[in-house]
């Protein structure tokens, strides 16, 4: 008899213990191309949010779960970014997921996560315009980059500016948007280069000068750039991609201009793109991102050191472990997992729309960029620094705007 | 190489199943819950692909000619529809204009001309066949006139694949640009985004396929199919013959882009996006690849080798995230060094060894039995 309750009780005991282990777990997804064009950047932050699970899971987890990373790899393709969002959504049933670099990769897996009801975290420097229901976006906004660093060239005494970029939608969205920041500041027309294309009503539909991905020759664009900084305060506003940033300026250095006459200040350029460009090309030109790894802070310092202790520890098959540096997107990353087990605090549920509501509500992280804080328009507040290009690939910090609004909704604005 | 290696007899019946269960039960299955939405979609992608291989074997298994540009065709189907698409989004958009969103992004007050007669769905599905087909008759006829052949033919369809591409990356083409569209919501008044439409996508997708192949199989069947085969083989005997070969190319040239543009214009609405990387070279040898695995010059092949090695991508870009491309690239040298008539050309490869087996054992054996009713392979 006794012998029998045991059973029972022991059996009662196995279960509710399996039960326990099963529940144990929540399944969080990352969503980055860890193959194809963008991996070079992209793998960074897949590096960076499996640091970030492995921490918080080290002191307990998220509502006392641990959370399970599932790792996809969108390789640079869209399609299969779409592909690859229904699969997180609709069989590994992720609570959230951390992921996209490029803005057609977001606009690729939008319709999926508001169609599944899924909860995406975007981290990357984008062009606004947009805000789903099912998105949070802890990226910059234009006006946590772009037109600050306009206050900063214009309290440096510039009067011109050259607007340059490659033909996609972040730069032209972020020059109409500069063309009317400037004009509200009382920059004339003249005084805004790279050109303008006007519709049938003579109205400006786009501003500067842009070229495709992977262009190579810029000596005619440099000619016209040396002829408007002629007068000497002029700058340059940078939005080219990536591997096109190379020739753009070695034919500036060589066309005889420099950080002293004609300073350029670039959106894209990070301390991890310097693990792939040449940061000697680069130095002094400026740079403008809500991070920077030259950030002297307690949680800046704590990010760094743990972040490099876990990759020498990672056994993570081909992670690079030499030249590691944080930037930006990567500080985006991690804030947004921290944003994401704040709020599933808050709510006590890793109910999506509760989860969403909590962090609408305003929800704040000392981060290692400076506090950020979730708005009701899906973006941060946060801090944003101007920098200047080192010969080491690193930023030597000029200037700060403590607690900037993001605004996805710029265009019409400025008046 | 000549001859194909399935006789249809012994292969009609399975032919008929797979095409019974691509149709009706799998979407059947998915009726009942058995197979998840998620899955038949992809399977509805799949199928677009294995079209659009069967496409490029009419055109390179059957006549020899090598196209490295036929993404693009497929991709200015899928942009013909998608046009459609985007204007049927209506006030749903990010804006609540009636012009795409990227339009009202770009600064744009009203839709371009181009555009008005998009909203008609009949006008767009002319359209997907018109647009590829001409472009292909343009392209077709002023490279087969000059006997542009090989390999440069091959270099001038990727060069014209990549030329539209950075056309369409273009911003001022007014077709969205780097982004291309996304957010589709409703086609011919069904929501997009539920079950339902996209099981009937599937269907569609199913029975052109089905229709696709059989059609093919009775085209390459035919006297044409002949002389198309006798052009492969030797171009030279059949235009001293009497034949006006480069009418013969250009019709299949034509034909091919027509049938590949009538799977990008199904893949749309079913994968939600269509952007300029879909027409890049790279797309175009993907397709290739997919065919030289399958098998080329059998029309069945070709659509096996699409669906195994996007599904081999799906699995293993969930399954090794980190691994998939050396476990998709192994695959390729494997099947190139030891199958080399592709995946449909395992039967007949098995059924050789077993001979050549029997024959080895034969000829140890003392027993005088001839082989010769082995050599028939």
């Amino acid at each position: 008899m006794i012998t029998r309750t045991l059973h029972t009780a022991l059996a009662a005991f196995t279960l509710t213990h399996a039960a326990v282990l099963a529940e144990d777990t929540v399944k969080v997804g990352v969503l980055h191309s860890l193959s194809g064009t963008m991996a070079i950047s992209e793998t960074s932050l897949r590096d960076v949010l499996l640091f970030t699970f492995d921490e918080i899971n080290a002191h307990g987890g998220v509502l006392g779960k641990k959370i399970e990373p599932v790792v996809v790899d969108g390789a640079s393709n869209w399609p299969l970014f779409a592909e690859k969002a229904k699969q997180l959504l609709e069989q590994d049933k992720v609570a959230a997921t951390f992921g996209c670099w490029t803005s057609v990769s977001r606009k690729s897996v939008l319709p999926v996560f508001e169609e599944k009801k899924g909860l995406l975290f975007y981290p990357v420097q984008y062009e606004g315009e947009e805000m789903s229901p099912n998105i949070f976006y802890t990226a910059e906004a234009v006006n946590q980059q772009a037109t600050p660093a306009v206050d900063f060239m214009l309290a440096e005494g510039k009067k011109k500016f050259y607007l340059i970029g490659s033909d996609y939608v972040y730069p032209q969205t972020t020059n109409l948007i500069l063309l009317e920041y400037l004009r509200h500041k009382g920059v004339p027309l003249k005084n805004i280069g790279g050109g303008f294309t006007k519709d049938d009503s003579g109205k400006i539909i786009s501003a500067g000068k842009y070229t495709p991905f992977g262009h190579t020759d810029y000596q005619q664009i440099i000619a016209e750039i040396k002829q408007f900084a002629a007068s000497g305060n002029a700058c340059i506003i940078n939005t080219l991609n990536g591997d096109t940033n190379v020739p753009f300026f070695k034919e500036y250095a060589a066309a005889g201009l420099t950080a002293e006459t004609c300073p350029v200040v670039s959106f894209s350029v990070s301390e991890d793109e310097f693990r792939g460009l040449p940061a000697s090309q680069l130095v002094g030109q400026l740079g403008c991102w809500t991070y920077f790894e030259s950030i002297k802070s307690p949680a800046n310092a704590k990010f760094i050191k743990d972040f490099q202790g876990w990759l020498a520890k990672s056994d993570v098959s081909g992670i690079v472990k030499e030249n590691r540096v944080t930037c930006s997107p990567m500080v985006l990353s991690y804030d947004g997992v921290y944003l994401w087990k704040a709020a599933v605090e808050k709510a006590g549920s890793f109910d999506v729309e509760k989860v969403m509501a909590a962090l609408k509500g305003g929800i704040s992280f000392n981060g290692p960029g400076g506090k950020v804080t979730s708005q009701k328009n899906h973006h941060l507040t946060k801090n944003v620094y101007i920098g200047e290009t080192r010969a080491n690939g690193q930023f030597k910090i000029l200037k700060e705007y403590k607690n900037v609004v993001g605004e996805p909704f710029l265009k019409g604005t400025y008046k | 190489m000549t001859t194909t290696p399935v006789s249809s007899r012994v292969h009609g019946p399975i032919l008929f199943l797979a095409a019974v269960f691509l149709v009706v039960v799998m979407p059947a299955l998915n009726c009942y819950g058995l197979i998840a939405d998620f899955t038949l979609n992809l399977w509805g992608k799949y199928l677009c692909y294995g079209i659009m291989a069967v496409a490029i074997d009419l055109l390179w298994g059957y006549t020899g000619l090598l196209c490295l540009g036929q993404a693009l065709f497929f991709s200015l189907g899928g942009y013909m529809m998608g046009m459609h698409l985007m204007l049927m989004i209506g006030k749903l958009g990010q804006y609540k204009s009636d012009l795409p969103d990227f339009m009202v992004f770009l600064g744009h007050s009203q839709l371009p001309g181009f555009w008005q007669p998009f909203y008609s769905f009949p006008f767009t599905l002319a359209m997907v066949f018109l647009v590829p087909g001409l472009l292909a008759l343009v392209f077709g006829f002023l490279a087969f006139r000059s006997r542009i052949k090989g390999v440069y033919f091959s270099i001038l369809t990727q060069a014209l694949t990549y030329g539209a591409a950075l056309l369409f990356f273009r911003n001022d083409l007014l077709v969205g640009g780097n982004n291309g569209f996304t957010d589709f919501r409703t086609l011919l008044g069904s929501d997009l985004r539920i079950a339902t439409t996209q099981r009937w996508l599937y269907i569609a997708t199913a029975l052109l396929l089905v229709a696709v192949v059989a059609g093919c199989k009775w085209l390459t069947k035919s006297r044409f199919g002949l002389i198309q085969r006798a052009i492969r083989d030797s171009e030279n005997r059949v235009l001293f013959s009497g034949y006006a070969t480069a009418n013969f190319k250009l019709f299949i040239f034509v034909a091919s882009a027509m049938i590949a543009a009538a799977a990008g214009a199904l893949y749309v609405p079913q994968v939600g996006i269509i952007n300029p990387s879909e027409m890049t070279p790279e797309k175009s040898l993907e397709a290739v690849v997919w065919v030289a695995l399958g098998g080329r010059g059998s029309l069945y092949g070709p659509v096996l080798g699409a669906v195994s090695v996007n599904a081999l991508k799906s699995w293993a870009s969930r399954a090794y995230p980190d691994m998939w491309l050396l476990i998709l690239g192994g695959s390729f040298v494997l099947v190139v060094m030891f199958m080399p008539k592709g995946i449909i050309g395992i039967p007949a490869q098995i059924a050789g060894l077993a001979a050549r087996l029997r024959r080895r054992r034969a000829e140890v054996a003392p027993d005088p039995a001839p082989a010769t009713q082995m050599t028939d392979s």
